[in-house]
């Protein structure tokens, strides 16, 4: 108590480096995605569960894939949907950041722009891996996915990486709707996009004009890329054209976003 | 307001705290903020008074650099708003949000403390706020009070050579609000400079020594607390004069505004006995008529859509305390 300021000479004052971005800051981060219990059952409880009941069905688990078996390949798509889902309400939490003035309030610190997004973008990389390692860890424990120990590490650093695409997505409709429902519609888009996508069900099993269409949503050259050390065979380059068209669709706009929300008026 | 630069002020070497000149803010065809000059010597308290929609928070956003003057040029301690702030010489505490209700009290602290290159330490901030016993509660649970002395605390956290408080009791019962300023004068004395905006005339006068009444995004009046009441606690005498002598009315003994409104005159004085025997034996003035008006209703009229344009105001000189 009563410790008079000692008179601060405005030329000493120094700023903080990296724009104020701080590992025990994102630290706080996480330990606020923790609490929001919703938020941890659906994206690290409900890929396990999707995971336990499609990965390990007897009639199919154990059939051949690329170096692999099925349940493997049914584990890296429901890593990837626990992934994208945990990166995606990571770069939501703008929204209710906005609403609720903070963004506002970070705006009289020293902290810059740039770096607030860097701080989401660790904090949802940070749930993604949460998520990717939840599955990985259960299909260890149940035996049933095999493929070589380094596909384990690649398929997994790749849908770990490859989900900042849904991170950038994430701030892309949370600067967009500024609303607390935000979270919700996110469930339901990624939903479509996962059935698009083909991780829930193979696209072989969709009519003609669907199978076709699905190749144009954004979760569909994401998964192929990820699946392709398993499955191996020949690259197809319109995987690679779909995942770039959306990063550029998805950063533009969070970029496009951000910008407008934090111009000076 | 006037020449402040000749003021006891200028004998300062470091720069003024908040320097507007000629400043002024629309949003498309509103203009929030008129042609502001304003001058805030170090350690100065500063009452920003007006009624709602007077261009306070307008004013507030731009010292903090959260938005760009239209016209004109504010000035931070010699710096652009923005450094200003990225130093942490300025901090604020806003009238809403800007909480997460998932932190706890303690997390938001440190949270804060973190964004900056440094900052005072958080036990200490915590305790000049008085939030030390609510440390381990989340935000969503605090009560208003409890959430604007949280505030306060992350303002504190730099420790700023500016404090601005943007209607800072809004909202908050008697208790809270008596708690809150006891936190805020005991800061004062320290030194800081702080400017709050409200739009209680009795808050004004209880916690600044300056006070800046501000109507429509123009500032009315300028003076000390004593020196605004006193013009606002004087008598209006009004009479039908075609032609009056502005000059001869102005010289007389505790007048200290004259208006001319076509052939009616109104003069704002302290002695409305001399204005009105003036007008009567001097002039040939009619229908005269002598108005009181309360602090309240005086305030009321000096920012209100129908008081007087513009108010003179004793030339204040604001020295630092």
């Amino acid at each position: 108590m009563s410790a008079v300021p000692v008179p601060v000479d405005p030329v000493d004052r120094v700023t903080p480096p990296f724009g104020g971005f701080k590992a025990a800051i994102v630290r706080l981060e996480v330990r606020r995605l923790l609490r929001n219990r919703r938020t941890l059952v659906f994206t690290v409880l409900f890929p396990v569960f999707f995971f336990l009941i499609f990965g390990l069905n007897s009639s199919y688990a154990s059939h051949r894939v690329g170096q692999g078996n099925e349940s493997a390949f049914v584990m890296i798509s429901m890593a990837l949907y626990g992934a994208v889902l945990a990166t995606s309400s990571g770069g939501a939490m703008v929204s209710v950041e906005r609403l609720s003035g903070w963004s506002r309030q970070l705006r009289i610190t020293p902290l810059q722009p740039a770096a607030y997004i860097a701080i989401k973008m660790a904090t949802a990389l940070v749930l993604g891996l949460a998520a990717v390692l939840a599955v990985y860890i259960v299909g260890i424990l149940t035996h049933k996915p095999s493929m070589p120990v380094w596909l384990w590490v690649a398929t997994g650093a790749a849908l770990w990486i490859g989900s900042l695409l849904f991170a950038a997505f994430g701030l892309f409709v949370g600067y967009l709707l500024p609303s607390e429902n935000v979270m919700q519609l996110i469930g339901f888009a990624l939903m479509l996009f996962s059935f698009g996508g083909g991780l829930f069900i193979p696209l072989s099993q969709f009519s003609h004009p669907l199978r076709v269409l699905a190749t144009y949503t954004p979760l569909y050259g994401l998964n192929q890329v990820v699946h392709f050390p398993l499955v191996q065979g020949t690259f197809d380059w319109t995987w690679a054209a779909n995942l770039v068209a959306w990063l550029t669709l998805f950063t533009g706009g969070a970029i496009w976003r951000f910008r407008k929300d934090t111009a000076r008026v | 307001m006037g020449s402040r630069a000749e003021g006891p002020g200028a004998a300062f070497s470091s720069p003024p705290a908040i320097e507007l000149s000629g400043v002024r803010k629309h949003f498309g065809a509103v203009e929030a903020v008129r042609g502001l000059d304003l001058r805030v010597d170090p350690g100065e308290v500063v009452a920003f008074l007006g009624p709602n929609g007077a261009g306070k928070t307008t004013t507030i956003d731009m010292v903090l650099g959260l938005s760009e003057p239209s016209a004109g040029t504010v000035v931070v301690y010699g710096a652009d708003p923005r450094d200003a702030v990225r130093k942490g010489l300025v901090s604020a505490v806003m009238q809403t949000g800007g909480l997460l209700k998932d932190l706890t009290v303690a997390e938001t602290i440190a949270y804060t403390a973190h964004l900056f290159g440094g900052t005072r330490p958080v036990g200490e901030v915590m305790e000049r706020a008085g939030i030390t016993s609510i440390a381990g509660r989340l935000v969503g649970k605090c009560s208003g009070g409890e959430q604007q002395r949280l505030r306060f605390a992350m303002a504190l956290l730099p420790d700023p050579e500016l404090l601005l408080l943007d209607e800072p009791t809004q909202g908050m019962d008697v208790e809270g609000r008596r708690s809150f300023w006891a936190a805020i004068r005991h800061d004062a004395q320290a030194g800081r400079t702080i400017l709050f905006a409200t739009h209680y005339l009795e808050e004004a006068d209880a916690y600044a020594d300056r006070v800046v009444l501000v109507r429509k995004g123009e500032i009315v009046a300028d003076g000390t607390a004593a020196e605004v009441k006193a013009m606002a606690s004087g008598r209006t005498v009004r009479a039908t004069l075609p032609r009056a002598d502005e000059a001869a009315l102005r010289s007389l003994p505790g007048v200290d505004h004259v208006e001319v409104r076509g052939v009616s005159v109104v003069v704002h004085c302290a002695d409305s006995d001399a204005v009105a025997r003036y007008l009567l034996t001097v002039t040939g003035a009619k229908d005269l008529e002598i108005t009181t008006i309360g602090l309240e209703e005086a305030f009321v009229a000096l920012t209100g859509s129908e008081g007087p344009a513009r108010l003179s105001s004793p030339d204040h000189q604001g020295a630092g305390r």
